[in-house]
């Protein structure tokens, strides 16, 4: 009975043990330099991770193209971390402590972003966020950086252009849901009220939520000049849709999450005459865009994202730390990176302040008649 | 020795971890998460089924008292951390009763929720009984949701920086502790009564069984299980998210008890440990994971409902844990 | 209405209510060059015809190859396979469907008909209220004034008794299923007609909530189930509207309808309209 017993023990504890020590040796490839990637290929926000992916493969050609890194071809392993809480943690482990990756790109989100961050700054892998606009994410450590700008910056750009705009008297419509929507709007309301702007009402909805009436009818009660609406494109599109419906007719304006092609599929004429702060424009005239945007229209068929154009600059941000530094040491490729200035991005010149974050100019977009046109650009 | 067999394996399994985790540094660190990811699945369905295998109700708001022992642990490591190296001091013991302190208040406080649902949900049967468990599992998501960013809960964004500490020996103690405490209490006379309140509830209330003190027991220990699961989930993570919590997850518990075989724990032990590794071995067919996962669930259920290990292969007749 | 008779929660329910919303926009895509020259009401009546034809169609070979053969089995079991119905739906969905939101087409017509006192509301609203009425007293009638009706209804007091009484209890428990499946096929195309963006995973909250409406109302009473999503809906927007006034979040919304659930269950768990029965032994 009590061998029985413990054979049952021993079973499970002996599966979990081969298992640790099998494949615990994995050789390395030394004619290729290994960058990890973690995006959302699957799943609820698989619209970003996909584009992320298309920007960094894009980067990868590119660098193979040109004959490489240190003479090596660069190899690029992506993992899904299906956009679930808790896999992208996993799938890190999996590609720093397995595959021995020199460099991490990802994620979007920035709670994954804050599962990945902890493991790289552990094994002291450099890792760079394309899209992670929370200001916590980078404060993990030194060898964790973003080439997006963050939610403060991009909340205080839009109360800078409401006000020169000359709207006094505004509504802000806020998705408690998201950490990314909360953040613009603090930041938003801080700029704005000190600077004789006034937030006449303010109204809150949740991700996933698909009526606003509620909300939109105390808006319209107070008569405003405009919406502040930082959110993502899910509900914005039927946020601006009911705010139609309903009457209300003056412009609406948020930030980055309004960036994507079935916002106009789902609005319509619905959010024409609306603003939104953006990393860059595709109608930007400037050479290396142009060359950007015509390359990936190319091959897609469409024309690139504010993600795949972030997930390209992270990629060739990290090759840049990688050439200069002349070796794929982690502490080497971080001390290159922090020292990061004027770095000639799709999404404009980076440089990393002493946070590891980037500091560089927004652009105001505008939709008209369902598409997306330049305005200006906010310099920081 | 054979009295005290339960008692021995449990001190054997103890120590046989306690030994491995001291060389986890030699491992690879990626199979070492998915050991501790099986080990916490260990937990939590071990746990569950108790709830849901042995005392025969239907309960789909684990992943809401995980939520309550990872929120109840994390906080506990993050802002009390101080004071606790205060009392324990900072070497390696000092840190490890902090753990367990971090522990034990979540798992305590997942039983504290556990009961405050139990005893007016359990009057409810069956399908009635999943849907309000679900219903308190997404309003314990929903509040944890709608606290401020940046208070001590982390609202939408949730909590981040949680020391990483759920090491070999924490989960499978854990694990091992769980085990002993669900084998001995439905083996012992008095967990009989777990087992008639499953098999005939009407017959076990007129037998004069108590079958709403027996429920609210299980209840109670299953979701102080299930706040330990969370609390090592949240230490394994590092970073922790209410939308993580949402009842997917409590689905993906059920899926292991239904495949392991309600009410065998061992079968729950294997199916945790497979569906652990098979997860990982399907990552790069994603797409048709939850699908293949489903199909099985409905097949199961058509041929074979009791599990997809037969129940004799590790039970003694009439001895059914 | 499926639980009143069957006596078991079909989680797939939700499930069926997106599928409905997706071949609303598949029909359109395909149907689309045809239909054009139609006026917009015969089209919408004919793409919201098939989609109930096809989803009852689906319904049934749902209920015939998982609920069925379990239909002597514990109830738990018919629920658990009710859960991965819907997980397989769902997943399936994503793959085929893609995981990201698609807009809804538009095939009534935008146009805000304005009432005095700032009632704003738009004819998308006017026809899909239209719509639900109908079908309400239509689905009122085949129940209670059809012979199959008249089955539904026997098997639901009784299903021994009615077998008994030379009812055939699976044609008529597959008609039960293949009416409410084109039911929620109906109610996913007009979801999606007010809200024009559907995804895969839309179906699992209107799901739950029609559970909890029909709970509310009564289980198997078809006006108390409709009495109850009312309820449901308006709490929710004032709640949405309200909490704001107050200072907390619209987020806690989405709790709210399985507050009233649970609240519903523990002291009065026959429903609103619906008549105490007791478990017989």
């Amino acid at each position: 009975m009590l061998a029985r017993l413990l054979s049952r023990a021993v079973l499970p504890l002996g599966i979990t043990l081969a298992f640790l020590t099998a494949g615990c040796s994995k050789k390395e490839n030394t004619n290729e330099i290994v960058i990890g990637e973690v995006a959302s290929l699957t799943g609820g926000t698989a619209a970003w991770g996909k584009a992320q992916n298309d920007g960094v493969k894009m980067a990868v050609e590119e660098i193979n193209a040109a004959g490489g890194l240190l003479g090596k071809k660069v190899k690029l392993l992506t993992e899904d971390d299906q956009s679930k809480n808790g896999e992208a943690g996993t799938v890190t482990k999996k590609l720093v402590s397995r595959e021995k990756v020199v460099g991490m790109l990802g994620e979007i989100s920035s709670s994954k972003s804050l599962e990945m961050a902890p493991i790289c700054q552990k094994e002291g892998v450099p890792m760079i966020s394309p899209g992670s606009t929370n200001t916590k994410v980078t404060e993990v450590g030194d060898f964790i950086f973003r080439v997006c700008f963050i939610d403060p910056f991009q909340g205080t750009v839009m109360a800078k252009f409401a006000l020169s705009k000359g709207w006094k008297n505004m509504a802000v419509l806020t998705d408690v849901k998201e950490d990314y929507s909360v953040g613009l709007s603090q930041f938003f309301k801080e700029y704005y009220s000190k600077n004789d702007g006034k937030v006449a009402v303010e109204q809150s909805f949740s991700k996933g939520d698909k009526d606003f009436k509620s909300q939109l009818t105390a808006i319209k009660a107070a008569n405003v000049d405009a919406i502040f609406l930082p959110g993502y494109y899910t509900e914005i599109g039927l946020i601006a849709k009911q705010a139609r419906e309903l009457g209300i007719t003056v412009p609406m304006c948020g930030g980055d999450g309004w960036d994507d092609a079935s916002l106009m599929q789902v609005a319509g004429s619905a959010v024409d005459g609306c603003f939104f702060s953006n990393h860059f424009s595709t109608e930007d005239k400037s050479q290396a865009i142009q060359a950007f945007v015509k390359k990936y229209e190319a091959a897609r068929g469409t024309k690139p994202s504010t993600f795949v154009a972030l997930g390209y600059d992270a990629a060739m941000l990290l090759f840049h730390g990688i050439k200069t530094a002349g070796t794929t040491d982690g502490k080497a490729v971080r001390d290159v990176l922090a020292k990061t200035k004027d770095f000639p991005g799709i999404t404009g010149s980076i440089t990393l302040d002493e946070k590891r974050n980037a500091t560089k100019a927004a652009v105001i977009l505008t939709i008209d008649k369902g598409e997306v046109k330049y305005v200006e650009t906010v310099q920081p | 020795m054979k009295r005290y067999q339960a008692q021995i394996l449990l001190l054997a399994a103890l120590v046989i971890s306690f030994v491995i985790s001291r060389f986890s540094d030699q491992f690879d660190s990626y199979y070492l998460d998915i050991a501790l990811t099986a080990g916490i699945s260990i937990v939590l369905a071990v746990s569950l089924n108790l709830v849901n295998g042995h005392t025969g109700q239907f309960s789909l708001g684990h992943a809401g008292l995980m939520a309550v022992g990872a929120y109840g642990s994390a906080v506990v490591s993050l802002e009390l951390r101080p004071g606790l190296a205060g009392i324990f001091g900072t070497g390696e013991f000092g840190q490890g009763m902090a753990f367990i302190t971090a522990l034990l208040t979540g798992g305590l406080l997942a039983a504290v929720f556990g009961w405050m649902i139990g005893v007016p949900s359990l009057r409810l049967r069956g399908d009635y009984l999943a849907i309000v468990t679900l219903g308190f599992n997404e309003i314990i998501r929903v509040i944890l949701q709608n606290t401020k960013p940046g208070s001590v809960f982390g609202g939408a964004l949730g909590l981040s920086g949680i020391p990483s500490q759920a090491t070999i020996f924490w989960v499978f103690g854990a694990a091992a502790v769980c085990v002993y405490v669900v084998t001995s209490m439905v083996n012992s006379t008095w967990g009989r009564g777990f087992l008639a309140v499953r098999d005939d509830e009407v017959a076990a209330s007129a037998s004069g069984i108590s079958t709403t003190r027996y429920k609210v027991t299980a209840f109670v220990v299953g979701a102080f299980f299930a706040g330990i699961g969370g609390g090592l989930y949240a230490h394994q993570k590092g970073a922790i998210n209410p939308e993580g919590f949402n009842f997917l997850k409590s689905f993906d518990v059920v899926v292991i008890v239904i495949l392991g075989g309600m009410g065998s724990t061992v079968g729950v032990i294997a199916a945790a440990i497979i569906l652990t590794v098979l997860n990982e071995y399907l990552r790069d067919y994603e797409q048709y994971r939850m699908i293949i996962f489903s199909l099985l669930l409905i097949i199961m259920m058509l041929l074979r409902p009791q599990g997809l290990l037969p129940a004799s292969l590790f039970e003694k007749k009439g001895r059914a844990a | 209405m499926v639980y009143g008779v069957l006596r078991f929660i079909n989680f797939a329910h939700g499930d069926v209510f997106m599928l409905g919303a997706f071949s609303g926009v598949y029909l359109n895509k395909w149907l689309g060059p045809a239909l054009a020259g139609l006026p917009w009401g015969v089209s919408l009546l004919i793409i919201l015809v098939l989609s109930m034809a096809i989803c009852a169609a689906l319904g049934i070979v749902i209920e015939f190859l998982a609920y069925r053969p379990l239909r002597s089995r514990p109830r738990l079991n018919v629920l658990i396979t009710a859960i991965g119905v819907s997980l397989l739906i769902e997943y399936s969905g994503q793959l085929i469907f893609g995981a990201t939101q698609q807009p809804f087409p538009q095939l009534i017509p935008a146009e805000n008909l304005t009432f005095t006192g700032g009632l704003a509301v738009t004819k998308t609203q006017v026809i899909v209220l239209v719509t639900v009425v109908a079908l309400l007293i239509g689905l009122r009638f085949v129940v209670m004034k059809s012979r199959l009706g008249l089955a539904m209804r026997a098997l639901s007091l009784n299903p021994t008794a009615s077998a008994l009484m030379g009812v055939n209890n699976s044609v008529v428990i597959s008609f039960t299923f293949g009416l409410g499946s084109a039911l929620a096929a109906a109610g996913g195309i007009l979801y999606a007609s007010l809200y024009p963006s559907v995804e895969p995973f839309m179906g699992i909250l209107p799901g739950l909530k029609a559970f909890i409406a029909a709970v509310l109302g009564g289980i198997g009473n078809i006006p108390g189930a409709a009495l109850g999503a009312l309820i449901i809906g308006i709490t929710e927007t004032l709640v949405g509207g309200y909490s704001q006034a107050v200072g907390l979040p619209s987020g806690y919304k989405e709790g709210v309808a399985f507050v009233i659930l649970i609240l519903m269950l523990l002291f009065k768990p026959s429903g609103l309209l619906g008549k105490i029965e007791r478990e017989k032994v």
